[in-house]
């Protein structure tokens, strides 16, 4: 990072300046603060879709306070207590009601899951509509990617925590797609397990995968993603570079500091999300039964599966996938297919930056076949999504399967299309729209 | 600092009124993180008022009942320990009980509301130990050849006599504590709340 | 093109016209009306609580809905000896297993877990509570029109009376019990007051925080887009 490019601070005799001279001589703040703020250049053009990122990271320090004071009072437990209840639920149950104010802060932490995944779906589709995972931004992209493989692993593993039906039966599910793997996989879900079936041994180490484990991994790579995008610098609505355009003191001219142009619009999207966020959250905390969902008020029975169950919400997609697939391949049975298929939903977005040899960036200058091809694939995204939280029926598993080929064949074919496409030509400076 | 030409005054004011609500919005939302580590309603019901029976207790013996998590010791006292008492003032740091350790119902002689039955809490006042019982007086406690019955605290060695006062020159700051409490009948006493309803 | 799109459009509206239809009677709302929700529990107390436990409420958070300690101590404790216990039930789970063929559930978030698309949880319980039925095919002699084949036997029978199924499938009262009909939905809609106040009893006050929280984001809103405006005036 950063650096012998900046000037270590000179004091001007005044008691904060030489603190800061004295911190600047043994630790780099003065020059990380220029290189991550107020020298960061960031275009002046970015419109509604650039706040996600910094809600992202909103979201991200929320759920991690939020849950440092869930953890003192939640017990990952799944043995009976006197009542007959499992102790990891009535502990959840305890935080409603008996800790100050636990009902608000676990409230902040399941809004917080679902809020953290919509920011995210947004933050991601902002690359695809502006074309940010192209060159230089590769690195970007797949650092993106795998936070958001590391969320899922995350928000997997605190879904079972409160330890009720849909915790329990969900986790069980997700967790068999394991022993789809032919020769391994029954030993592997075995493994996974630490147990039969899912028991307090699963629970104990999804517990620590969930507050230490994937946490951990999921920071580093926050760091990492932010690095990455300050080497190179960020993308913007129109898709053109600034570092291109410099003026004579190397600043680019389209270019404006991130603090304090960035930071004070970005305090308004802060406080825009928070409206939207406390909606949910003190006015309809189970988000109709998406957040939190109702069988899961009922403790873990591993003898009873409710009627119906679906994944939360931000799964749903991916769920789909794995349901789709229905007929056998090459003498292996469906099941291992479907879950294929659900890796390779996830995993295809890793490729996107070499998938993608459109000429323009941006979807301001590119053309009718990604535009329409793109409006396709979101409402495939959507169907699915909407078809996972339903029990399948024959119908709804053949527009699926429709969904499901359009999902990948937007992907897999782009190479050739993205190349034919009738592109306008990119303008050399910034817009404004 | 006044405005002037470098400094745009409305930009400042803005600044200003914005970090105020946005640090007092923050300084709110910090409430209720704190508020959460306070005990909660199942500590408070552990915390309640523990009822005890003393009937069976025999002159020259001790209790020891749960409340709040910790040991509160009920002492039938004999008239020789009653009257032992007195003598030892002087080697005492607040024979008088001075201190606010024990309710006002209790602040007299011999600590207690009714002379014979002593309670306090048997957690040494110097860092949080439980003291051990040594009645048996003389060099045969093991305290002290001069020993006039009490107890010890096994971590730093503070003393205290069958009244909780503390010895001179110990680590223990303070007498232990009395606490609240009250006589439901001669054999049944209640911890943890007073005639005032506590 | 379009074809494809109207087709993908049509096809899911197809796909999802399935599945069983449940119809929920709406149950009346009982929030913060204190005399109604202290009835409910009244009868919770008296009627539920010798099967069902509500281990995660404490007796004296009763106080929510108006009452003191010392009206819960004398009214309403049956089950424990302190105030700040839970609703627990002396019953074990293995006997009651046996006697019901499944152990009665806990019912302190059962207003919350009862919920489904077709209707609130209060809605569930408003209906299942009322459409009990004869049924001598059954060991406890009892059915239930939203609940087939439950465990439990209509526990509020004295009041309600035996209603039978009749022809036309609809329950109709063959023995009238100790209420009118009128008054027994009364006293279920105050009963399931109570369990839906009991699943959340925060529930109220978090409406009302969430109004006072909106208010100062609104102000804050109003604050740094002001500040926004203001930096931002310098760039075009």
């Amino acid at each position: 990072m950063a650096d012998s490019n900046y000037e270590k601070f000179k004091s001007d005799g005044t008691l904060l300046g030489n603190v800061t001279e004295w911190v600047d001589a043994r630790f780099p703040m003065t020059s990380m603060w220029k290189a991550h703020l107020s020298e960061y250049y960031a275009p002046k053009n970015f419109n509604f879709w650039y706040f996600f990122g910094s809600l992202a990271l909103l979201v991200l320090v929320l759920q991690i306070v939020t849950g440092i004071f869930l953890v003192m009072h939640y017990k990952p437990d799944a043995s009976l207590n006197a009542s007959g209840v499992p102790v990891a639920f009535a502990s959840v149950e305890y935080i409603m009601r008996d800790v100050p104010w636990g009902w608000l802060i676990r409230y902040m932490h399941s809004t917080g899951a679902s809020a953290f995944f919509i920011v995210v779906y947004l933050h991601m589709f902002r690359g695809m509509l502006y074309g940010s995972y192209r060159k230089p931004r590769e690195l970007i992209w797949v650092f993106g990617v795998m936070i958001f493989l590391a969320l899922m692993a995350e928000a997997f593993a605190g879904y079972l925590l409160p330890w009720g039906q849909m915790s329990y039966w969900g986790a069980q599910v997700i967790l068999n797609l394991f022993s789809a793997i032919p020769l391994v996989g029954n030993d592997l879900a075995t493994w996974i397990r630490g147990d039969f079936v899912i028991g307090d041994s699963t629970l104990n180490r999804m517990f620590s995968f969930h507050v230490i484990a994937i946490p951990l991994v999921l920071l580093g790579l926050v760091v990492a993603h932010v690095l990455a995008l300050h080497e190179v610098g960020s993308n913007n609505p129109d898709g053109v570079e600034i570092k291109k355009k410099k003026d004579e003191h190397g600043i680019p001219l389209d270019g404006i500091p991130f603090h304090p142009y960035y930071t004070v619009k970005d305090i308004v999207g802060v406080v825009v999300f928070l409206m939207v966020f406390s909606v949910i959250l003190f006015f309809m905390p189970e988000g109709g039964g998406y957040f939190l969902e109702y069988n899961n008020f009922i403790p873990a029975d591993p003898m009873v599966t409710p009627p119906h169950i679906a994944p939360v919400w931000y799964f749903t997609p991916y769920y789909s996938l794995l349901r789709a697939v229905t007929y056998p391949l090459f003498g292996v049975d469906a099941k291992f297919w479907g879950v294929m298929a659900m890796g390779a939903g996830v995993m295809i977005f890793f490729f996107l930056p070499w998938l993608d040899r459109s000429p323009a960036k941006s979807i301001r200058y590119r053309g009718p076949i990604f535009k329409g091809f793109l409006a396709i694939w979101v409402i495939c995204f959507f169907i699915l999504g909407y078809l996972g939280v339903l029990a399948p029926t024959p119908g709804r598993t053949l527009v699926s399967q429709i969904c499901t080929v359009i999902y990948f064949a937007f992907f897999l074919t782009m190479p050739v299309w993205s190349k034919i496409d009738k592109c306008q030509p990119e303008p050399d400076r910034v817009t404004f729209k | 600092m006044s405005c002037d030409e470098k400094v745009d005054c409305g930009r400042r004011r803005l600044l200003v009124a914005t970090a105020a609500a946005g640090g007092a919005a923050g300084v709110v939302a910090v409430v209720p993180f704190v508020a959460s580590l306070l005990p909660s309603e199942r500590a408070k019901s552990a915390g309640a008022p523990v009822e005890a029976d003393i009937s069976k207790l025999a002159p020259g013996e001790m209790m020891t009942v749960e409340w709040r998590g910790k040991p509160v010791w009920i002492i039938h006292r004999t008239k020789e320990m009653l009257d032992g008492l007195a003598k030892l003032d002087d080697k005492l740091v607040d024979p008088q009980s001075g201190k606010d350790m024990q309710p006002e119902y209790c602040k007299n002689a011999y600590r207690s509301i009714k002379p014979e039955i002593m309670v306090a809490v048997g957690i040494c006042t110097h860092l949080g130990c439980s003291p051990s019982e040594k009645f048996k007086t003389g060099a045969e406690s093991g305290v002290d050849a001069d020993w006039a019955g009490g107890f010890l605290c096994p971590c730093h060695g503070s003393t205290f006599d069958l009244a909780g006062r503390v010895y001179k020159s110990k680590p223990a700051p303070t007498n232990l504590e009395v606490p609240p409490y009250k006589y439901l009948s001669d054999a049944r006493i209640v911890i943890g709340e007073d005639s005032k309803g506590a | 093109m379009k074809k494809l799109l109207i087709s993908l459009l049509i096809a899911p509206v197809l796909a999802f016209a399935a599945g069983a239809e449940l119809h929920l009677d709406k149950a009346p709302d009982r929030a913060g009306d204190t005399a109604a929700l202290q009835n409910g529990a009244k009868v919770f107390v008296n009627y539920c609580l010798s099967c069902h436990s509500a281990s995660y409420m404490r007796y004296n958070r009763l106080r929510d809905i108006g009452l003191t300690e010392d009206q819960i101590r004398t009214n309403l404790l049956f089950t424990a000896d302190k105030v700040g216990e839970p609703m627990r039930i002396s019953m074990q789970r293995a006997e009651a297993k046996q006697w019901f063929g499944a152990a009665p559930p806990d019912l302190t978030v059962i207003a919350r877990a009862r919920a489904s698309e077709f209707g609130s949880g209060s809605d569930w319980l408003y209906t299942y509570l009322r459409t009990f039925y004869r049924d001598d095919s059954r060991p406890t002699g009892w059915n239930n029109l939203v609940f087939a084949n439950v465990g439990m036997p209509h526990a509020l029978w004295a009041l309600q009376g035996e209603q039978v199924m009749g022809e036309d499938h609809h329950l109709k009262l063959a023995k009238p019990g100790k209420l009118k009909p009128e008054e027994y939905d009364a006293m279920v809609a105050d009963l399931v007051g109570f369990l839906k106040y009991m699943g959340e009893p925060v529930g109220e006050f978090r409406k009302n925080l969430g109004v006072a929280v909106l208010i100062a984001l609104a102000l804050l809103f109003v604050l740094s887009y002001a500040l926004k405006r203001e930096f931002w005036k310098d760039i075009h």
